[in-house]
């Protein structure tokens, strides 16, 4: 499944590529990227898994950049 | 959201108000009593923590996550070392200078805020191309729905002012259609009943009535919505380096940083403020920043550029090969010429009227599907009176012969002219060639020739000004049309009479003589050329509005049929990749200058310096990346 979803708050460019990485290792995620300058986090992950991958997803945002939020 | 914090700004004034009196009261020495320094001390810490608490505040948090490479950590470790230098008894107090960094690095990311922020917001008017509803005729009534929300066959209504929302095909009504914002071409294009609309463009004169042909998630809006979006994921080669280089870039020079402070003091009995002070300069300028925000934007600057002159790059590695792109190769038709027939000269012999030449062909061929005649009939601005017409015998292979007011007339290739015994002569043009007898004596004949475009000529000149070395041309045509198209545009090298599979093998003999630095575009219309769209390093699909399998194969997608942009795309690219490497080489390099500047024997490097080798050369950086934005003309 594949959903994109919008970011708010600051983000540069080095985080988004950390965060990037960080959510890439999720066990189940196809494939996982962060734009920081349309502010969208694109998530593409097995099914079953998305909504929790998601939440993990909002975890490393909040260690790596914690004034950046997904909005659901 | 507003592009610049407006409490931090109040923030960073109000610090740097009291960083200015707290220097102005030391510099009149009211602080030069026994407890002075600390005085100083006290009055620097003010402005600092002002400045700075958020900054030490996400460091703190970041040291609890785990997370200690990044800038808040580094700029903490640096300007509350600078502070800690008054511990040293050699040292020069520096907590001016421990303030004045975090005020100024402040300042700095306040900039590169607005800065990136003002990108974002070019980035997303650019892009501002989707409808917001669409009215659709339901059971007699207009209502007004999301475009998600429209079926196939739906019938909409466009309104003038409106943006099209839907691809499909007019039922009934004529305007003009403002294609501006897809294809970057700014006279309208007038439509009327049958005509197709495409999706994202502006309804500008009268009221049409579509049926809708494609649902919303398929539309060309939507499609060129989601390339440029998803370019950003097929990085560029550059990109990519960066992202690596900061990871390593940022530990290494931490790490150096520790070495420099403790090695030589230890070792070589070197004073430990003047080696703390260069490692604090290390750690200023240890931050990517400059790079890892800047390198980024010129790619989506450049692709964002690209698309309002309806040049859709599906990449950034993409623009990066454009740009060293050094020989196109064109499929002739459809790119270079308009693909369709055109009467290009009509020669009557000396006594005869061209007119009644053309007008004599046109009836012969008043019945006829072919293209040829049509193209003939066109060009023939007369009415065709089907009552003079009699006896019309098609010559499969040769031509036409017809009664026409009781005339013989013969219309047909040289093969017709010679069975019937009419003697003629050649045409000094290139293309096919219609000659026309009347009651058996030759009156003339019309040339009918692919047309080239307009712009074709100004296409081969602006590639070879973008710097593009060698131009080819492939064409199924016969050699003599190919070679009299290539001379006129002054194509270097032409391949006629090639099937479509001669076609692929041609471009991959182009391919292996070439080495690995030089790449090769190829451009074709599209249709039928899929396999040599593929396997060219960039394939051009031109002429692309509403074609799927075009936008599908190729690399890169011209909206409308122009060919002199692959020019504009190759001149964006190119400065794109310039603006690239100027910031990667400008970045790195004042980076390392001012680490040799900073090291213990040299020390000339302050730590004034190095907040401008870090903050001050991201905002350079970060300015410089946004000319890539910028569309020419």
């Amino acid at each position: 499944m594949k959903r994109m979803y919008k970011l708010e708050g600051r983000l540069c460019g080095n985080c988004a590529a950390k965060i990037e990485d960080k959510v890439a290792k999720i066990d189940g995620v196809n494939k996982a990227s962060v734009n920081f300058m349309t502010m969208k986090f694109t998530l593409d992950t097995a099914d079953e898994k998305h909504a929790d991958i998601l939440e993990e997803s909002k975890k490393i945002f909040d260690v790596i950049e914690p004034t950046c939020t997904i909005k659901a | 959201m507003d592009i610049i914090d407006k409490k931090k700004l109040a923030r960073i004034i109000i610090a740097l108000v009291l960083f200015l009196v707290a220097e102005i009261i030391v510099h009149l020495g009211l602080t030069d009593g026994q407890y002075g320094l600390w005085i100083q001390f006290g009055l620097f810490l003010v402005p600092y923590l002002i400045a700075g608490y958020d900054v030490l505040a996400r460091a703190g948090r970041g040291i609890v996550h785990g997370q200690i490479f990044d800038e808040n950590f580094l700029m903490s470790v640096a300007t509350i070392g600078a502070f800690a230098l008054v511990f040293f008894p050699d040292a020069e107090p520096h907590m001016a200078e421990g303030a004045a960094v975090m005020l100024f690095y402040q300042v700095g990311e306040l900039f590169q805020d607005y800065a990136v922020g003002k990108s974002r917001k070019s980035i997303a008017d650019m892009m501002d191309i989707a409808p917001e509803f669409a009215n659709v005729m339901k059971d007699g009534e207009l209502v007004q729905v999301d475009p998600y929300d429209v079926a196939i066959n739906d019938e909409i209504v466009i309104k003038p002012g409106e943006r099209v929302p839907l691809d499909g095909i007019i039922v009934s009504g004529k305007s003009q259609l403002d294609t501006a914002a897809l294809t970057g071409e700014s006279v309208p294009r007038v439509v009327e009943e049958g005509a197709e609309v495409i999706s994202g463009c502006v309804n500008m004169t009268g009221v049409i009535h579509v049926r809708v042909e494609k649902p919303y998630d398929q539309s060309t809006v939507q499609r060129i919505l989601e390339l440029v979006e998803e370019a950003s994921e097929r990085k560029a080669r550059t990109e990519n380096f960066i992202t690596r280089f900061a990871r390593y870039y940022t530990p290494v020079v931490v790490g150096m940083a520790l070495i420099l402070a403790i090695v030589p003091p230890l070792l070589f009995g070197q004073p430990w403020s003047s080696c703390v002070q260069s490692a604090l300069v290390f750690l200023v300028v240890s931050c990517p920043c400059a790079l890892v925000i800047s390198v980024p934007l010129s790619f989506f600057g450049g692709i964002g550029a690209a698309s309002k002159r309806g040049i859709l790059i599906k990449g950034s590695s993409y623009l990066e090969t454009l740009g060293s792109v050094d020989t196109v190769v064109f499929d002739k038709t459809g790119t270079l010429t308009n693909g369709s027939f055109n009467v290009v000269a009509v020669h009557a012999e000396h006594d005869v009227d061209p007119d009644h030449l053309l007008s004599y062909a046109a009836h012969a061929e008043a019945y006829s599907d072919h293209p040829i005649a049509v193209s003939v009939k066109e060009s023939y601005s007369g009415i065709i009176d089907q009552a003079q017409i009699d006896h019309v015998e098609e010559r499969s292979g040769q031509g036409v012969s017809a009664q026409i007011n009781s005339h013989t007339v013969l219309v047909g290739n040289d093969k017709l002219m010679r069975a019937e015994q009419v003697p003629f002569h050649n045409c000094e043009l290139v293309g096919t060639v219609l000659h026309i007898a009347l009651d058996g004596a030759y009156i003339g004949h019309i040339v009918i020739a692919d047309v080239l475009k307009d712009d074709a000529q100004a296409a081969i000149a602006g590639l070879r000004n973008a710097g593009v070395k060698k131009t080819v041309m492939l064409s199924g045509d016969r050699e003599e049309v190919a070679i009299a198209v290539a001379d006129r545009l002054g194509i270097d090298e032409v391949h006629a009479q090639l099937l479509p599979a001669e076609k692929v093998t041609c471009v991959e003999q182009l391919l292996s003589a070439q080495n690995e630095r030089e790449k090769l575009a190829f451009v074709g219309d599209g249709i039928n050329d899929a396999p040599v769209l593929m396997r060219a390093d960039i394939g051009i699909a031109m002429g692309a509005m509403g074609s799927d399998a075009a936008i599908e194969a190729a690399d890169i997608v011209l909206m409308d049929d122009k060919p002199s942009n692959i020019a504009t795309a190759i001149s964006i690219a190119r400065k794109t990749m310039r603006i690239v490497w100027q910031n990667i080489i400008f970045a790195i390099g004042v980076k390392v200058v001012i680490m040799i500047l900073a090291l213990p024997f040299i020390g000339i490097a302050t730590m004034w310096l190095a907040v401008f080798g870090d903050v001050g050369v991201a905002c350079l950086a970060i300015l410089n990346a946004m000319r890539a934005l910028r569309v020419k003309g």
